[in-house]
């Protein structure tokens, strides 16, 4: 299989304070890689230095084949992200956001079109179309950023925690969207809290205070730990972190 | 460049959208245009005198119908009481006293000379300045008056005529609206065109959307080009209100050509934009971004010389004034609009602004990054 | 009270992580101040003319000898033609253009009149009007000194004497003014933006349902600001006395008393803003251009109020600031006593409580 991310003992440091220390892990391609961490473990760094909006204090990591030092700006043309804010603009009603983002990945207008009027079908968000978004709901949002973030067909898409706040039956269709991205063909790396939505994932990682301390598919997860559930799982590693807020 | 456009449509509808901004760049100008120039009126008139006269005599008497009929004063108040008068100086219901103490026309017929006491209210330096100069050139020319006739009697002296013909030129009629309004406008503009720029990048900062534009491929110098342009177009269009407000209420018709004006305030815009553009990859939150500029223009404005005269200031402040790049906006306002003055007569100007505007906008793209 | 406290504690942390704002809040007074001081002034040195000298003769000469010799004006160059004229007019570089005419000695000598034009640029009204008194004294004396009279002494003899501010500083009128302009700024604008910011952030809800009374909440946040108020009212006083030389005359107590209640009018105004609105930009936009522009426009410390057409005069009066100028005037620069300046404090007393009382009931609805 195609590794669409490597990494290699990837650090970051704010001063004195080491965000994610030394952490080292492959992505295969169509995989979905769930990361996993209390807050404040340094899972949002790591995420932020792999997209190329936050340099990396030492260690490698290739994305899509691209250097994250020297080749950001093609990083950038293979990626999708969504990040922990809900950021698409409020002041702009669901097509101008599509039409928008669509534009600015260089798509066509033939393409922005058609992506689009699919888009909207598959949301079944015809009858809002052309509301501003600061109206709708948030599931709602967070299904449209999901679906912009994808919109360009990138190898890989960036999840920060995009189901927080969102109720179960939503988060359950958010869900949905991302098997049918992944069946695609596109790599979905995604954080979250919810230990439900850990076993949806391929394989998962669990961060600790910056560091990586545990890898493997659910089931592996489980037996290492002598545990029944992930939530267990989590427990073990997370009860002695330091930086838990 | 295809993408430019993408973000140009967007922030035109974004900008259409936020009732603030659209206030901002309607009411605000055509509001401030009407109400300032009504109010930053310093044209000296309403000089109240008082005149406390201790002698009443004849002499004493023709000063006062001097004073009164020199049409420089309004006469307050005419008594004999010094305190009583010193107590409306204090209320600030006169500027001026004017005392003829007592005896005057004896001494002044006796010794020759006689003195009278000019007491001025000088908290309001422009106004005693003039007035007591006012006050003093009338007395000089009643002294005149009495030399011309006591000489004309004794000697046949020569005396020299020199008549001197001021000619008013560029406004003829000293309307001090005329001066004002220009400067006025410059002001606007900049100020709209710098608060906007930067609480627009600041705001996509702290709502957390510059994010999402980051992980794209957007080129740098694109995405500020599509954050520049727009603001630029509101700036010309601020100025063209501005310019029809006051043709529509003060009757200012440029006597130097449309082109120059709007040559030099579309690279003055840049500059501005790029100022804006500066201080919002400075700051993280609106509020920040807000003083910031809100410290800057209020340095301007002062140092811009549209209330007080640039050569007015001592040498160290001069050469301050020649970094602020509205002084020079304000400059070419009033060379164009009130002397027709042409390229050749701005041309420094015209490149100091376009060097401005390149240094901001350079400083400000090296310093935002998409990445930190 | 402990619990308003801890509230306040929390307030100002906020405050002064945001060291940016801070440093402006701290360093706008100080900039104004030397500014108003040191770099504004109203005096009239040392104009660029230009002479075109029509006559070439040594009375000419000695008529532009004693035209520059004072200090008011400098001859830039002496030209030939009328086109010349124009262009220096036209780079702003000379502001007044003397044209001494033809035969100009012969007449002098003869006792005939002869014309001596002056031409002006009047773009500015104000500078126009002096300089041409200037030259026209000059010219007086000049005609004096050419005629052959016995010299008399002058007959009346003016003693001026220019009370409050012999030195005829700006700074009697500017720092009052800026006090109230720094005080507005801070009070009304800086307590507005941030009180809405937390509303759009959504950490205000988090506040109000705290089990304290709602509008103590937005009182614990209007505190810090009123502290940075009267450190900055010291600041102005201490520069204006140690810098500009300008003594407080009068009470001191009295002084900060009248402060205080000034920056509480301006807070209720801010509170007001702050209820009233649900976005940063919308409340910026208010504060400015309802508060920090009438401020600068109608406290009569920039513009003369009496210049004003009446309506405009008539709006200064709803304008908080316009009265606290003149309280401050009056104690600083006047040294006058509270029993002068009664009733200005009445009405800004009365003021703050009708923006407290306004926003106290707006708040109500709000909740309901």
């Amino acid at each position: 299989m195609e590794k669409v991310i490597t990494a290699h003992q990837l650090t970051k440091k704010f001063g004195q304070f080491i965000a994610t220390n030394a952490i080292t892990f492959d992505v295969k391609a169509g995989e979905i890689f769930g990361f996993l961490g209390a807050n404040g473990a340094g899972k949002t760094t790591a995420m932020r230095m792999l997209c190329g909006l936050s340099k990396p204090s030492s260690g490698e990591a290739k994305i899509a084949g691209y250097d994250i030092y020297t080749q950001t700006e093609s990083i950038k043309q293979h990626i999708g992200y969504m990040s922990q804010k809900f950021s698409l603009y409020e002041d702009l009603t669901v097509t101008e956001n599509i039409r928008f983002f669509g534009g600015i990945y260089g798509l066509s207008q033939q393409q922005i079109k058609e992506k689009s009027d699919a888009l909207i079908q598959r949301l079944e968000l015809s009858s809002v179309a052309h509301t501003l978004l600061s109206s709708l709901p948030l599931g709602w949002k967070q299904k449209l950023a999901f679906s912009v973030a994808i919109l360009h067909e990138p190898k890989i898409v960036f999840l920060d925690e995009p189901t927080g706040g969102v109720d179960p039956v939503t988060r359950r269709q958010f869900w949905d969207l991302i098997y049918e991205a992944a069946a695609k063909g596109i790599t979905i790396f995604v954080t979250t809290h919810y230990m439900d939505e850990a076993e949806y994932c391929d394989r998962i990682s669990i961060m600790v205070d910056g560091k990586m301390e545990a890898l493997g598919t659910p089931l592996e997860l489980k037996q290492q730990f002598k545990a029944v559930t992930m939530d267990e799982v989590f427990y073990i590693l997370a009860r002695g972190a330091k930086r838990i807020e | 460049m295809r993408t430019v456009r993408y973000l140009l449509v967007k922030e035109f509808k974004q900008i259409f959208r936020n009732r603030s901004i659209l206030a901002m760049i309607v009411v605000l100008p055509v509001m401030q245009l009407i109400v300032m120039p009504l109010a930053a009126d310093y044209e000296v008139k309403n000089i109240n005198l008082i005149i406390v006269d201790q002698d009443r005599s004849s002499k004493s008497e023709d000063l006062r119908t001097e004073a009164i009929s020199s049409g420089y004063f309004t006469l307050v108040d005419y008594g004999s009481d010094y305190k009583s008068a010193i107590q409306l100086l204090d209320k600030d219901k006169a500027d001026l006293i004017l005392e003829i103490p007592n005896g005057f026309e004896k001494r002044l017929i006796k010794e020759n000379s006689a003195q009278v006491l000019i007491a001025v209210n000088a908290i309001n330096g422009v106004k005693a300045n003039l007035g007591s100069a006012y006050l003093n050139n009338i007395i000089n020319r009643y002294n005149e008056q009495i030399k011309i006739s006591q000489s004309g009697s004794e000697t046949s002296a020569l005396i020299a005529k020199l008549d001197m013909v001021p000619k008013n030129r560029f406004n003829v009629y000293m309307n001090y609206r005329w001066f004002m309004v220009p400067g006025i406008l410059a002001i606007l503009v900049t100020m709209v065109g710098g608060f906007l720029t930067a609480l627009n990048i600041v705001k996509e900062k702290e709502i957390g959307t510059i994010e999402q534009i980051n992980v794209t491929p957007i080129k740098r110098r694109h995405f500020i080009l599509g954050k520049l342009l727009p603001f630029w177009i509101l700036g010309l269009f601020v100025f063209s209100v501005g310019m029809l407000v006051s043709y529509l209420v003060y009757g200012i018709v440029p006597s130097g050509s449309l082109l120059v004006l709007y040559v030099y305030v579309a690279i003055y815009l840049l500059a501005v934009l790029g100022l804006g553009l500066l201080v919002s990859t400075y700051s993280d939150t609106q509020q920040q971004a807000m003083f910031i500029m809100f410290f800057f223009m209020m340095v301007f404005i002062l140092m811009g010389g549209l209330f007080t005269p640039i050569e007015s200031m001592p040498d160290w402040a001069i050469v301050v004034s020649k970094f602020n790049p509205m002084s020079y906006f304000i400059q070419v306002m009033r060379m164009v609009i009130l002397k027709g003055s042409s390229f050749v007569h701005i041309q420094s100007q015209l490149f100091i602004t376009a060097l401005f505007g390149i240094v901001l906008n350079f400083w400000a793209i090296m310093n935002y990054s998409k990445r930190n | 009270m402990k619990r308003l406290l801890s509230f306040v504690k929390k307030e100002f942390k906020h405050v002064m992580r945001d060291r940016k704002t801070l440093l402006i809040l701290f360093g706008m007074p100080v900039v104004q101040i030397l500014i108003f001081g040191f770099a504004l002034s109203n005096e009239i040195k040392e104009s660029g003319i230009v002479v075109l000298d029509n006559s070439h003769s040594e009375t000419s000469r000695k008529f532009i000898e004693k035209v520059s010799s004072g200090h008011y004006f400098e001859v830039e160059n002496l030209i030939d033609d009328n086109a010349e004229l124009e262009n220096s007019f036209k780079e702003g570089k000379v502001k007044l253009a003397l044209v001494i005419p033809n035969h100009f000695e012969e007449r002098v000598l003869a006792g005939e009149p002869s014309n001596l034009q002056v031409v002006v640029d009047a773009s500015d009204p104000n500078t126009a009007t002096v300089l041409t008194n200037y030259i026209a004294a000059i010219s007086r004396d000049f005609q004096m000194q050419m005629s052959q009279l016995p010299v008399t002494p002058q007959l009346i003899q003016p003693e001026v004497r220019m009370l409050y501010n012999p030195q005829l500083k700006g700074a009697p009128n500017f720092v009052p003014g800026v006090m109230a302009l720094v005080l507005m700024l801070i009070c009304v604008m800086m307590t507005a933006v941030s009180i809405v910011r937390e509303k759009e952030t959504g950490t205000m809800e988090i506040l109000l349902v705290s089990p304290f009374h709602p509008f103590m909440v937005i009182m614990a946040k209007a505190i810090p600001y009123m502290f940075i108020s009267l450190l900055n009212v010291t600041t102005i006083l201490l520069l204006s006395v140690w810098v500009l030389d300008l003594p407080i005359n009068g009470s001191i107590l009295l002084l900060y008393a009248e402060s205080s209640l000034f920056i509480a009018a301006s807070l209720a105004i801010g509170i007001f803003i702050s209820i009233k609105t649900s976005s940063q930009q919308v409340a910026m936009l208010i504060s400015l251009m309802g508060m920090m522009l009438p401020t600068i426009l109608f406290s009569g410390f920039m513009f003369p109020i009496e210049n004003m057409p009446l309506p405009l005069q008539v709006i200064s009066n709803i304008i908080p600031a316009k009265w606290f100028y003149i309280i401050v005037k009056s104690i600083m620069i006047k040294g006058l006593g509270f029993s002068y300046i009664w009733k200005e404090t009445l009405i800004l007393f009365g003021m703050t409580l009708f923006f407290f009382l306004i926003s106290l009931k707006n708040f109500k609805i709000r909740l309901s």
